[in-house]
Parts: structure tokens; C-alpha cells; sequence
């Protein structure tokens, strides 16, 4: 009997093996897969995780300075919205970092918190650095996108939630992951605990970090280039699209604006890789036009808003949304990020500066530590050619490189899904 | 019977009078930012350069007149959505299990199906009006009062018009933009359209001769229903351009809507 076991248990393995060893199922909407396409739509239902319906997570608020006065146009911002999923009995806690722009509660930090929620973990589900809520509520300086300055403010968070919980949960390690610019700060909040040593996490998981912020940054505002005409005619592509999905949704029988109708539209409107690469452009700038605007309020730096403008309660930011539009996120790099910098730290170089803002920096750690996972896509739009070399040169095994799914389009995919609780468990 | 169906419309009709009159009382706020001196300094990127004055932007494209008061409107329904009528929906989603909410849903939505009957007949729309009488005929019957969303079991398309919907069929323009108390996003066309649809569905109501006790549990549970069912949440876009992203974004929305 016991004999008969292990031979079944045996044949189970090996034919997990044997499948962990078949191509990687990545199917599409159009004809062709396409990195634009993988980037913009995701994974499809029929390879995502199986995992229950629903988010796990419970929206909170948290004060992270106390007695931070927070300009009128933002007063329901001064609290820091997260979130959290907890187990009843002692388990690990990962921290959930989001990416550019990106909500505690986004879809794909829910995505992540069901799969890890789902595999026993605690979870708490944190906002970029880059997030308007986060710049008003819980950034110290109010001018987000500092690879050491963003990890110091994650760290803080993180300490004042734990501060909250630590007796009501039991909790036997620490993991923190994230996505995208989320990945990037996991590094440096992941460096920052060595010093720190409040959680000593275990294992950190980076999902399609950018190697170089700069070389990110510029290849996103070169695709928003794609838009027809260039980025002076933003609103003039915004309004097409909508008019396209408008018409799409006229023609068809769905009462709501739902993900199914979504896919039907994004059938409808059969957009080609340049268009593709325009909405991602179009979405990242997007994501500049609210942190600049945000930050120029808070600061008053006169970048957009100029600096005697006060900007009240009911006050329109007319002209000024606008040009927050138009600028992206090259433009805050030179024309406000460096500058402010330069200010407190007179000997910065602005060449030196952008090139500082790198995994590269942090390459000397890596190598001392086993600590530090990475997920990433061999075709991501963010990674300059060659950039994802850095990777398994740096990480080894620890590297783990998908052929499909350009920026974070196969994060819910199960192969992905097996691999990011895997690394974890280990 | 006669005097009380001449309060409640009497009611309703005091209440939209109230919400015009206070647009047009509030209209004064102030929407222009503060400035410290004479005139704004230049920014490093500066509007007056950047921002052409005959160049068509999407912010523009709104006519919004009241936005003062409507963004002290936007601000009031955060608060009131916050501290009154979100935790009433999270009690209720908390002490209701699912598949009654679903039935209570499912009624509510069953009585909606005479307003889009009426506009639909009001806008010559023949195979939405007889698609609509269907549903409802079969939901009030099979259906169990409207408990059961049999019809779409049977695969009657479902559809939603409303009285704003008819004026903008018949031509009627939108009007500005208004943030209703505690409804939201809207039109002066659409405000009035809400208006006029509340007053004939009182009207049939009262032909069912309810205590008014019933009537206001009734208001009440259809409008904890309502918010249970809109994902909406004031200030969670994570956008400084909020307002003007769901002013953009209502206003094309309740467009596609008409066409549709």
C-alpha cells in the first residue's frame, strides 16, 4: 500500500515537471500576440489563476504625519488610504507595493493580495509613492519618484500599519512585493531593512521592475509620441478614443461599462501596436499629469501652477490640467525633480543624478543576498534592448524571465500566480 | 386618498424646486484660484504660452456655468456618502445575506422596467417598449413580484430610459452641467427628466393605496438599494482632475445613452 503510494506520489511529480516544462500558454484577442496587446489587455480568463471571486482586502485609513496641513483642493486626501486581508491564525505578511500611479486597491494589487490571501499569507496592500493620496498624505517631501527617498516613505508606512495591527495578528515572517515602479521601491524599502531591521523580510519579490527610472521614463513618453500628431494633441486622441468605445457601447446590448464589454469594444475598435502603444502612453501620462499637478500644488514650485496661485477648494484647474497634460515625465525629471534635488544637495550632477536612480546602484547588495526574487518579461516595453540581461546576470536563478506578456500582462496568469507564491514558500 | 397624493407630489415637486433654487442662488462661488500680487507669475511651463486660446480641449467641452456651487455640491455628497449613506449600505450589505439582496435587487429593478415602459413609448421605441412590458409582465408573474430576474432567464433583452432620455430623443439639449445633491453627476435636463419620472411613479404608486409608512420603507430600501449597486466612490480616482474626469465621462455616457 505504502509502495503504491509513493509510486503514485512519484508519477504526480514527475508529471508536474514534466508539465512545468510545456510551452508557455499566453493566448490573445487579435490574431497575432503582440507585447502592446499583452500589456493593455492582460491575461485572459482562461489561463488566470483559479482563485476565489472577489478582493480579500479591506479598505483603511491611516494619519501617517501627524498634524500634516493638507491644501484645500485635497482635503479628503490628509488620512492614507490601504488596505488589508488578515488570516485567523499565525501566518506570514507580504506588503504589496503598487506601481506608477497605481491605488492600493487597483486591480492588479487585488489581483496579487487574492493569490497571496488565498495561499495563507496576511496580507497589507499599499499605494505607489507616485499616488496622489500618497504624495498628500504620506510622501516627506511631497516630490515622489526618489529611488532612496520613495523606499524611506514606504518604510514609514509600512512601520505605522504594523504599529496598528501587531497585536491583533500573528505574524511569522516578513515578504514585501511589487510591480513595475512597485518592484523598483521593493529593492530599495528591501536595502533600507537591512539598516532598519523592523521586519527583516525574508524574501522581497520585484514584478517587471525597471532597470534604469530614467530609461523607463523616456520610453513611456516617447509612446504617448505616438499619439497622432504628438502629445500637443492629447485631449484631440482622448476624445476619439472615447467617441470609438462610445460607439461600441451604442452598438451594443450591454446596459453597463463592464470588463466584458471592454473586450468587445477592444474587439470592435481592433486598435494596431502603434495606436496600442499610444493608450499606454496616453494612460502613463495620465499618471505624470496627476503627480506633477499634485506635487506642484502641495510644493508651490511654480511648474505648472505658477507660485503666487493658490489653489482653493472649488478652485478650476483650467489651463493648468491642461499643460499637466502635456509635459510628461522627462519634463518633471529636468524641470522640477532635478531642480529640487540640486537645492538640498548642491554637488548632484544632472547626468549623475539620473543614472543614480538605477537597480545598478544597488547591484553590490544584490550580490551579498539571496534574498531578492525577480519576475519579469523577456519582451517589457519599459526595459531599454538589453536592459533585461541585468536580470539573470545579476540574480541567477533568482531570475525567473517569462517569454510573453510585455508590461505586467501576465500577472495573473497561473503559471505566474504558481511562481510568485512559490518563491515565497520555499 | 386625494389630499395625500397631492402631498407626496407636492413633495417631489417642492424638493426639485429646492435643488433649482439653490443652483441658482449658489452660482456666485468663486472658481478662480487665489493669487498673492497683481497677476500670476510665469510657471516654468506656463498656460499662457502652452495652452492655445483657439486650440478645442477636452476640458472644455462641458458647458458648466454653476461649477462653483457644483463642486461645493461634489464635495457635500462625498461627505454625506461617507459618513451617512455608505455605512447604511455596508450595514444593510452586512446583515442581508446575498441572495436576498439579490431578490431586493431584482424587485426594484422590476419596478424600474415601467419607467423605461413609458419613455420608451414616449420615444417610439416599439421593440423596446414591448421587450420592456415583457420582462416586467414575466418578472411580476414567474418571477415572483420581481423577486426572480426570470426575463433574462428567457433572454428579453433588458434596457433603461428614463424621462432625460426622452427630452434628449426629442431633441431637447442637456443643458449645464449640475451635481445633484445626493444623486450626483447630471443635467439641468436630466435633473428635471429625474424630477418628472419620480412624479408619475408616485402617481402610479398611489393607485396601490399603501399606508405611508410602507411608502417610506419602500423609498427607503430602494434608495439603500440604488447606492448598494453603483461602484461609484467620490474622490477614488486618484485624479487632482476628478471633477472634471467624471463631468467628461457622465456627460458623453448620458449621450451614448440617447443614441442608444
Amino acid at each position: 500500500m505504502k509502495r503504491a503510494l509513493t509510486v503514485l506520489v512519484a508519477g504526480l511529480l514527475s508529471t508536474t515537471c514534466w508539465s512545468n516544462q510545456q510551452p508557455y500558454d499566453f493566448p490573445t484577442l487579435g490574431a497575432e500576440y503582440s507585447k502592446y496587446e499583452a500589456t493593455v489587455i492582460g491575461t485572459l480568463p482562461e489561463v488566470q489563476a483559479d482563485l476565489p471571486e472577489g478582493s480579500p482586502l479591506k479598505n483603511r485609513r491611516i494619519e501617517i504625519f501627524e498634524d500634516r496641513e493638507v491644501p484645500e483642493p485635497f482635503f479628503f486626501d490628509a488620512e492614507l488610504g490601504y488596505s488589508t486581508a488578515w488570516q485567523d491564525d499565525e501566518a506570514p505578511l507580504v506588503f504589496l507595493i503598487a506601481g506608477t500611479g497605481a491605488s492600493h486597491s487597483g486591480k492588479k494589487n487585488t489581483d496579487m493580495a487574492r493569490a497571496y490571501h488565498h495561499a495563507g499569507f496576511h496580507v497589507v496592500s499599499i499605494s505607489s509613492p507616485t499616488y496622489m493620496n500618497f504624495i498628500v498624505a504620506a510622501s516627506n517631501s511631497g516630490v515622489p519618484g526618489h529611488a532612496y527617498e520613495d523606499a524611506k516613505d514606504i518604510y514609514r508606512v509600512m512601520e505605522t500599519v504594523w504599529d496598528e495591527f501587531k497585536d491583533d495578528i500573528q505574524v511569522s515572517d516578513f515578504y514585501v512585493a511589487g510591480y513595475s515602479l512597485g518592484g523598483f521601491n521593493a529593492a530599495f524599502v528591501t536595502k533600507l531593512d537591512e539598516d532598519r531591521k523592523v521586519f527583516n523580510f525574508r524574501k522581497a519579490l520585484l514584478i517587471n521592475p525597471p532597470v534604469s527610472l530614467y530609461n523607463s521614463i523616456s520610453l513611456l513618453d516617447r509612446m504617448s509620441q505616438n499619439i497622432p500628431g504628438g502629445t500637443d494633441n492629447f485631449s484631440k486622441f482622448f476624445d476619439k478614443l472615447l467617441v470609438e468605445v462610445g460607439k461600441a457601447y451604442t452598438d451594443s446590448d450591454n446596459v453597463e461599462m463592464d470588463g466584458e464589454f471592454l473586450f468587445k469594444a477592444y474587439k470592435a475598435v481592433n486598435p494596431d501596436n502603434e495606436e496600442l502603444a499610444a493608450l499606454i502612453g496616453v494612460s502613463f501620462r495620465i499618471s505624470s499629469a496627476s503627480l506633477i499637478y499634485t506635487s506642484d500644488v502641495i510644493n508651490k514650485r511654480g511648474f505648472v501652477v505658477p507660485a503666487n496661485v493658490t489653489m482653493g477648494a472649488n478652485s478650476s484647474p483650467g489651463a493648468y490640467e491642461i499643460v499637466s497634460h502635456q509635459v510628461g515625465f522627462t519634463d518633471y525629471f529636468h524641470g522640477y525633480f532635478y531642480p529640487y534635488y540640486k537645492e538640498q544637495h548642491p554637488e548632484l550632477d544632472r547626468e549623475g543624478f539620473a543614472r543614480s536612480m538605477n537597480l545598478a546602484a544597488l547591484e553590490p547588495y544584490f550580490k551579498t543576498t539571496d534574498k531578492i526574487e525577480v519576475m519579469h518579461n523577456v519582451d517589457d516595453i519599459i526595459l531599454e534592448p538589453g536592459e533585461i540581461d541585468f536580470f539573470p546576470r545579476v540574480f541567477g536563478d533568482r531570475a525567473k524571465i517569462y517569454p510573453k506578456g510585455g508590461h505586467c500582462g501576465n500577472m495573473a496568469h497561473k503559471d505566474n500566480v504558481a511562481h510568485m507564491i512559490n518563491v515565497f514558500k520555499q | 386618498m386625494m389630499t395625500r397624493k397631492i402631498i407626496t407630489m407636492n413633495n417631489a415637486f417642492t424638493r426639485l424646486m429646492l435643488v433649482l433654487l439653490t443652483v441658482l442662488t449658489m452660482t456666485a462661488c468663486s472658481t478662480v484660484p487665489e493669487v498673492e500680487g497683481d497677476a500670476p507669475e510665469a510657471a516654468y511651463f506656463d498656460s499662457t504660452k502652452i495652452v492655445a486660446a483657439d486650440e478645442h480641449y477636452l476640458s472644455d467641452d462641458v458647458y458648466d456655468p454653476w461649477e462653483g456651487f457644483n463642486r461645493s455640491m461634489y464635495r457635500f455628497n462625498y461627505r454625506a456618502d461617507r459618513y451617512v449613506i455608505l455605512p447604511v449600505v455596508d450595514g444593510y450589505k452586512y446583515v442581508t445575506p446575498e441572495v436576498m439582496q439579490d431578490g431586493i435587487h431584482n424587485f426594484f429593478e422590476n419596478i424600474r422596467e415601467i419607467r423605461t415602459f413609458i419613455n420608451s413609448v414616449l420615444q417610439l421605441e416599439f421593440t423596446k417598449s414591448y421587450q420592456t412590458a415583457g420582462r416586467f409582465a414575466t418578472n411580476t408573474t414567474v418571477g415572483l413580484l420581481g423577486f426572480m430576474d426570470a426575463a433574462t432567464y428567457f433572454g428579453i433583452p433588458k434596457h433603461q430610459e428614463d424621462f432625460g432620455q426622452t427630452m434628449g430623443y426629442w431633441g431637447m439639449g442637456s443643458g449645464p452641467y449640475l451635481v445633484l445633491p445626493l444623486l450626483g453627476p447630471s443635467t439641468l435636463r436630466d435633473g428635471v427628466g429625474i424630477g418628472v419620472d419620480t412624479l408619475v411613479m408616485n402617481a402610479i404608486r398611489d393607485e396601490l393605496e399603501m399606508k405611508w409608512e410602507e411608502e417610506l420603507a419602500l423609498d427607503v430600501m430602494n434608495a439603500i438599494d440604488t447606492r448598494a449597486n453603483v461602484s461609484f466612490r467620490y474622490y477614488e480616482t486618484g485624479s487632482p482632475f476628478e471633477y472634471e474626469m467624471v463631468r467628461k465621462l457622465w456627460t458623453t455616457k448620458r449621450q451614448l445613452d440617447i443614441e442608444k
